[in-house]
């Protein structure tokens, strides 16, 4: 299979164009292989090839405002193998971007994908980072994603994670958020988890500036015999720092869920509140998709599938 | 439910393509009626039968009995995080075309522009959510809807666009059972049932019931333990 062959069918199996208009940055990584790379004025992106796996640097420029989202995808379409990414991003002062990146492992029976991220925002910058992942239906996926993040005064972060389509396989997601006086950080986790699928979850944010907010979002639904484990640590330590963890987590058949929220504060200014709720689907909320003519089944997905949208 | 009888000799006939009423005082069993036609969970065993278009429904599951063309409009509709006002209304509808869920939006005096892409969640307001879930139901074109107090917790401008898709629903060959303890409520109805203590205790054009309502309801201290000589025969 050749590099536009090869791209083709990733961006197939997440169901997106594999044609982007000249405006629009993109870069193309299977396995170890940067298939393709398109720039726009002030990104620079610099990928290494190593044995199993990628390096790679972004820097968006300072006061470059890059309006349309990046788009990465990551993949690997055999069976088997290993894909290492190391990222180092890094968004200067007064700069603007964000990325979408789509990682398909559609065919997956044994397969490694290990991330490793380094995320610096700077001053009074903007960042987002969309993560999505199309997994196929055998579930034969290891997802080690490691980020962290270090947001500098003023600078607005928002990362969203999704896995609900395909199996999860193991997933084991570890961020780390440092955030500075004034720093804005949304951190969300979207999951559904079935068969044996085992998700961890561990997301820590340390408001250490003034006036710092950060939001620790779960929604994770687990059918089957799947289960997940997610703790959501939000510490305060300056005046003026404001966050709110919340997690939930629905649980249908034989699967298991649990939740720790951890909140500290260490500044008597500083405010924390949590929320997580564990459970089955609300009958209330079944009986009404039932009274509209969906069975239990579809009832229970349609309402799986609302809490798991992005909002 | 313990040992104490979830209503009890209730018998009331529904003519199709009509718009009923079940008034009656709190604890008569109105919302319980409607979900026991509807077989809610908790609402399932009963003596008796049920039978619609001439076959019992007595064992189908909500969805089944939903199949056939049977509803339920919710006092206080379930909200749904994240679920939007699109995948909701798409759920029950016949034409699930985006032209047609535009159109039951704007029936219940929405703008499709800007609820379509909603989630049907707490951000709604009482009123918006009740005017989604008639939206819904509009959807499903169904051949009985039931209306468990469908005026509760809402504006005025909300209970006139209610009052219209009643009035749609009717035109549109439905049969309507409205849930209330409301007179306004009542006056939309053709025909009503007075419910007191599991039993229905007049029936007849709105203007009996709702005059008997009135005067002798109203001011009753005997709720729930009717005096037989005032029953119909």
């Amino acid at each position: 299979m050749n590099k536009d062959e090869l791209i083709k069918k990733m961006y197939d199996s997440i169901g997106e164009p594999h044609k982007h208009g000249p405006d629009v940055a993109h870069v193309e990584i299977h396995q170890n292989k940067v298939l393709g790379i398109h720039l726009v004025d002030g990104l620079h992106i610099d990928a290494k090839e190593v044995e199993d796996g990628i390096e790679v640097e972004i820097v968006v420029e300072k006061n470059a405002k890059i309006e349309k989202p990046i788009k990465i995808c990551f993949g690997m379409i055999p069976k088997t193998g290993i894909q290492r990414i190391n990222i180092y991003t890094r968004i200067e002062e007064n700069a603007k971007a964000g990325i979408i990146a789509s990682c398909t492992f559609p065919f997956a029976e044994d397969i490694h994908h290990i991330m490793d991220s380094e995320i610096t925002v700077g001053k009074n910058a903007e960042y987002a980072y969309i993560e999505r992942h199309v997994h196929g239906p055998k579930g034969g996926v290891t997802l080690m994603p490691k980020t962290k993040v270090s947001l500098k005064e003023g600078a607005k972060f928002r990362t969203d994670f999704e896995l609900v389509k395909g199996m999860v396989g193991k997933l084991d997601i570890d961020y780390e958020a440092i955030c500075g006086a004034r720093s804005i950080l949304e951190m969300t986790a979207r999951v559904s988890g079935r068969g044996y699928d085992t998700i961890n979850i561990n997301e820590k944010a340390l408001l250490e500036g003034e006036d710092a907010r950060g939001v620790l979002t779960s929604k994770i639904a687990v059918r089957g015999h799947a289960q997940a484990f997610v703790r959501n640590t939000l510490i305060a330590k300056a005046a003026g720092a404001r966050g709110h963890v919340d997690c939930k987590e629905i649980v249908q058949d034989h699967a298991f869920a649990k939740a720790i929220p951890v909140v500290e504060v260490l500044h008597p200014k500083a405010h924390i509140t949590h929320e997580a709720a564990i459970g089955s689907v609300d009958s209330k909320q079944l009986e009404t998709i039932m009274a509209r003519g969906l069975s239990e089944d579809d009832a229970t997905d349609l309402i799986i599938n609302g809490l798991l949208n992005p909002q | 439910m313990g040992n104490k009888a979830i209503l009890n000799n209730v018998s009331m006939e529904l003519w199709p393509g009509y718009v009923h009423a079940v008034v009656g005082p709190n604890g008569a069993g109105k919302s319980t009626l409607a979900s026991t036609i509807m077989g809610l969970s908790g609402y399932t065993h009963f003596t008796g039968d049920i039978r619609f278009d001439g076959k019992s429904i007595r064992g189908l599951s909500i969805d089944k009995r939903a199949k056939k063309g049977i509803t339920l409009a919710w006092q206080e509709p379930a909200r749904f995080e994240g679920l939007t006002i699109n995948s909701f209304l798409r759920a029950g509808a016949r034409d699930k075309s985006i032209k047609n869920i535009s159109n039951l939006i704007e029936l219940v005096g929405l703008s499709p522009d800007e609820y379509i892409n909603r989630a049907v969640d707490t951000t709604l307001s009482g009123g918006e959510r009740k005017r989604i879930e008639l939206a819904s139901i509009l959807g499903m074109k169904p051949k009985l809807v039931i209306m468990d107090e469908p005026d509760s917790g809402i504006d005025v401008e909300a209970l006139n666009r209610i009052f219209d898709a009643i009035r749609a629903l009717r035109e549109n060959g439905s049969t309507v059972l409205l849930i209330t303890h409301s007179m306004t409520v009542l006056e939309k109805a053709d025909h009503a049932f007075l419910l007191c203590d599991g039993k229905i205790f007049k029936k007849g054009s709105i203007e009996k019931v709702s005059a008997f309502y009135a005067d002798e309801c109203a001011s009753c201290d005997h709720k729930n333990k009717p005096i037989p000589e005032y029953a119909d025969e």
